[in-house]
């Protein structure tokens, strides 16, 4: 088995796209790692849907002794405090994400289409539907990243040409993070752009059911 | 003028049988639980809850309220989250005793955005509004779709419930509000959108000890406040010694607290 990127690797990858200055909100799981890997010298505003802007970390569990109920995310994760946050309703907090203020979210998928389709609420047939804050992210932050594992635990493709499980949003994903490739959705397709160490194109298009486009400049994934 | 009430069983007295009632759920902050309490014990029937979570999680009730012990109540359940009973039942491993009233009930699921824009279009006086949110999506299913420059977009309509809980911090006697944190959440929301809103908090103080710049819900918003009394359920206080009390489970920090990533975060 060759190896793949754990969660965090993929997370890193994932927060080297936050520009200084920019807005975003993470989703359950892998993006909210993501928070850990902010890089040097940016400064990143988290949103949280629940109504926060500009939360500090996440407590960690050694740290339960500090957790105050004020401050939890919209992941149900006790944060810290800091200066520049601001609080509002959750009517606000949706109107910043549909309004277009978000530069990136990050969200986690069961599937993503060749055309960025994205699933990640529900499994068919399943009477849970655990929508949330998802919909209204798809088609309102600027851009949006999806962190997933490539395949599922059977290994069979999670990007495929076509989405079977319910939508989250329709074209609107614009990067995918894997834990072997990173992948651009375009008006093309799928261009793989980066692949993990060790892995080579052909054998992301074999883990992959939609035609991959190679970028010119492919290269082994930076860290 | 007084809206302040001497009871939260006084409060909810007049919620008939069929009311609909909207409730913050969404974590350990901001949930009224004395309200939702006297609701259950008033045994009111029929309702439809207005809620933006719903899960039977197995939470003992004396730590956190769970609006779901509303069940045996309800006949119709409107959220932006819904895990059914089974599905909790797989990842706690507790047999659920709700599973079977679940099944009963109607329910009706939609974006958390879509929920909050369509209370505030109601609190807004507004007939509908046009929404891009979930276009090719289960969303979508029976409402009228149109486009606007060029964009898809869907009818969505207003939801005006008959009472409204609302949790907040400190309450003057017109019914002026203030928040703690994330408690705000959906809470100001209900107090636009709600037809009666009815407010539980932590204190009620002097008008003039509320600064007008801080006023988050203004008095024309809310039409009842109960004061928790002092330190008792639910209160600020009370809440922080019982959410540590729950982080002493082990199988509780994982979910609330960062397990993975530490060395990253130091």
């Amino acid at each position: 088995m060759k190896e793949r990127l754990s969660e965090e690797t993929i997370a890193l990858r994932a927060a080297k796209e936050f520009q200084d200055g920019n807005c975003v909100n993470l989703g359950f799981g892998i993006p909210n790692l993501c928070a850990l890997f902010v890089p040097e010298g940016r400064t990143v505003l988290f949103h949280a849907e629940n109504g926060v802007l500009g939360y500090g970390p996440i407590l960690l569990e050694d740290e339960a002794d500090k957790v105050d109920i004020r401050y939890q995310d919209a992941g149900t994760r006790f944060f810290t405090p800091q200066a520049g946050m601001s609080f509002f309703d959750m009517g606000m907090a949706f109107d910043m994400i549909r309004g277009g203020r978000l530069d990136i979210t990050v969200l986690g998928a069961f599937q993503v289409s060749k055309k960025g389709d994205l699933a990640n609420w529900g499994r068919p047939g399943d009477i849970s539907r655990a929508i949330g804050g998802g919909m209204d992210l798809a088609i309102g932050a600027k851009r949006v990243i999806v962190t997933m594992e490539h395949v599922t635990k059977d290994g069979k493709p999670r990007i495929l040409k076509k989405c079977t499980y319910p939508l989250t949003g329709k074209e609107c994903v614009d990067l995918i993070v894997t834990d072997i490739a990173v992948m651009e959705v375009t008006n093309k397709g799928l261009v793989l752009k980066e692949v993990a160490p060790g892995w080579t194109a052909e054998e992301v298009q074999a883990l992959t059911e939609p035609k991959l486009i190679i970028a010119e400049d492919l290269k082994e994934i930076e860290l | 003028m007084n809206k302040i009430w001497p009871s939260f069983d006084a409060a909810v007295a007049d919620i008939p049988d069929g009311a609909s009632v909207a409730v913050n759920f969404w974590g350990f902050p901001g949930v009224t639980q004395n309200l939702i309490l006297a609701l259950r014990n008033r045994g009111t029937k029929d309702l439809t809850l207005i809620i933006n979570n719903w899960g039977t999680a197995p939470m003992p009730e004396e730590i956190l309220v769970n609006p779901a012990i509303l069940l045996p109540q309800m006949k119709k359940l409107i959220t932006s989250f819904f895990v059914s009973s089974p599905r909790l039942v797989d990842m706690y491993g507790i047999p659920s005793k709700e599973a079977e009233l679940e099944e009963k009930l109607e329910v009706e699921v939609m974006s958390h955005g879509i929920l909050m824009a369509r209370l505030h279009a109601a609190a807004s006086g507004f007939g509908g509004f046009y929404s891009p949110v979930g276009v090719g999506t289960i969303l979508e299913e029976g409402k009228e779709k149109r486009v606007i420059d060029g964009r898809e977009y869907i009818l969505e309509m207003p939801l005006k419930p008959d009472f409204g809980f609302v949790r907040a911090h400190k309450a003057d006697k017109y019914g002026n509000l203030v928040y703690l944190g994330v408690e705000r959440g959906y809470n100001p929301v209900i107090a636009m959108a709600s037809k009666v809103t009815i407010a539980e908090v932590d204190e009620i103080v002097e008008p003039e000890e509320l600064d007008p710049e801080a006023i988050v819900t203004p008095a024309i918003f809310v039409d009842r406040i109960v004061q928790i009394p002092e330190g008792g359920r639910g209160s600020y206080k009370d809440s922080m010694q019982k959410v540590h009390a729950f982080l002493s489970i082990e199988w509780i920090r994982p979910l609330v607290l960062r397990t993975k990533g530490k060395e990253a975060q130091r």
